[in-house]
């Protein structure tokens, strides 16, 4: 059947032309910025032919600090982060992200669920333990982000990613994000680091390694122990990685692995001694 | 948006100033929309995916690659194309100073300029480098890019 645009302004609405379209044996998909479903459609990668407009849906759109938490809704774009800088790493790795006249379309959510793997918005929010709203047709949950993300949001079929909640003690520790390109300031991201410094503690997510974003656990574990040299530290990490390591025309996994040295020395230095 | 039972849809599009329906497929870009069915064809084709800001064009005051874009999310909203400057300061000062070579790119690039310069009041080097890395001059003509936009921002400042 030909391609729909749809839109729904609740996420009643939303989650109903899901189901029925889904009922229909057609491939629905919830559309905000857009941006990767019209690209990848383009060339035959993505098949979606039914599109849900979710960006009437008013608490996609929230955006404010609250008592105890800052508040994203999925259809904020990498923009607004940007301009309202509520939270400085978030900013930080969403200001690399694609590039600003894109950023004025990509939304948060969109780079969350998207499927091109890099997914870089996501660290913040794996380094900050935040919660996420989901809303299905059975209706609104809340899971920690590690209970859901796996390389990619675990969504159930029909499922919508509406909100994240950061707990505001986060978003005034100390941090460093660092992207790492083939060449130049423009281009497909090699690797991206995102780090925080909490109760003492480093934390580190990555992406661009593996074919997935991650939360480094087993490198923070590592990297915290200072019984160790800086030197053993990161070599120890690197025996301690996810698989597979990223093998492509960005970069060899071994030139990947050389450039993750370098940037855990430089978390080392700039987290170490805060 | 009415849909018709073809799955043609009518799309209500106001740009530069003007109002139009068109009747398209509702996968349709922006892009492709204002060519094909408007005869606006200042919003240049080049990568189709985003990276190059040839078919930038300006929404609600912010530019907006319209490859990216369908037709029907610019229902009800401005849109301004380049079609639409008519003869800007900005224009004429890449005139001045030869900022372009075989000028593909220019409309991306003037019209991701006239938006920047509708958005800040005295934007600074890197504030430039970060709005114009969005655009692509495969003649490399950068240089005289950046010099054409701080003259702009200069002759407004007085």
């Amino acid at each position: 059947m030909a391609f729909e645009y749809k839109q729904a302004s609740t996420m009643e609405q939303a989650m109903q032309i899901y189901a029925e379209t889904k009922s229909q044996n057609r491939h629905p998909a919830y559309y905000a910025g857009g941006t990767e479903i019209i690209t990848l459609r383009r060339i035959n990668q993505l098949n979606v032919d039914v599109t849900i407009d979710i960006n009437k849906i008013a608490a996609c759109n929230v955006h404010q600090m609250e008592e105890e938490y800052l508040v994203i809704g999925s259809c904020i774009t990498l923009t607004d982060v940007e301009e309202s800088n509520y939270f400085p790493l978030l900013t930080m790795v969403c200001k690399e992200i694609a590039d600003r006249t894109a950023r004025n379309k990509i939304t948060v959510g969109g780079n969350i669920c998207g499927e091109i793997f890099y997914r870089e918005a996501v660290l913040p929010f794996l380094l900050t333990d935040s919660v996420l709203v989901l809303a299905n047709e059975t209706g609104i949950r809340t899971e920690f982000i590690h209970h859901v993300f796996e390389g990619k949001l675990l969504l159930q079929t029909g499922e919508l990613l509406v909100q994240a909640f950061i707990e505001k003690r986060y978003l005034t520790q100390e941090y460093i994000a660092i992207k790492v390109r083939q060449q130049w300031e423009t281009g497909y991201p090699l690797i991206t680091v995102a780090a925080l410094k909490m109760d003492g503690q480093i934390r580190v997510a990555i992406s661009g390694l593996c074919p997935f974003p991650f939360r480094a656990f087993e490198v923070e574990r590592i990297i915290n122990n200072q019984s160790m040299s800086r030197e053993e530290r990161i070599d120890l990490a690197l025996a301690h990685l996810p698989s597979p390591i990223l093998n492509d025309v960005e970069g060899s996994n071994e030139y990947r692995l050389f450039v993750l040295s370098d940037l855990l020395e430089k978390i080392i230095d700039r987290l170490e001694g805060v | 948006m009415a849909e018709s039972r073809q799955n043609l849809v009518i799309v209500k599009l106001r740009i530069n100033e003007e109002n139009h329906s068109v009747v398209i497929p509702p996968s349709k870009t922006l892009l492709a929309t204002l060519r094909e069915d408007l005869y606006l064809t200042g919003a240049k084709p080049g990568c189709f995916n985003g990276d190059c800001g040839a078919c930038t064009i300006i929404m609600e005051g912010m530019p907006m690659k319209s490859c990216l874009m369908l037709a029907v999310e610019a229902q009800g909203k401005e849109v301004i194309t380049i079609e639409g400057l008519n003869n800007s300061p900005l224009q004429q000062i890449f005139i001045e100073e030869f900022a372009f070579q075989c000028g593909y790119c220019t409309p991306g690039f003037i019209m991701n300029g006239h938006a920047l310069l509708l958005n800040e009041a005295k934007p600074n080097k890197e504030k430039i480098k970060e709005w114009l890395e969005s655009n692509i001059c495969r003649c490399t003509s950068y240089e005289e890019i950046e010099k054409a936009i701080l003259k702009a921002i200069a002759n407004r400042n007085g």
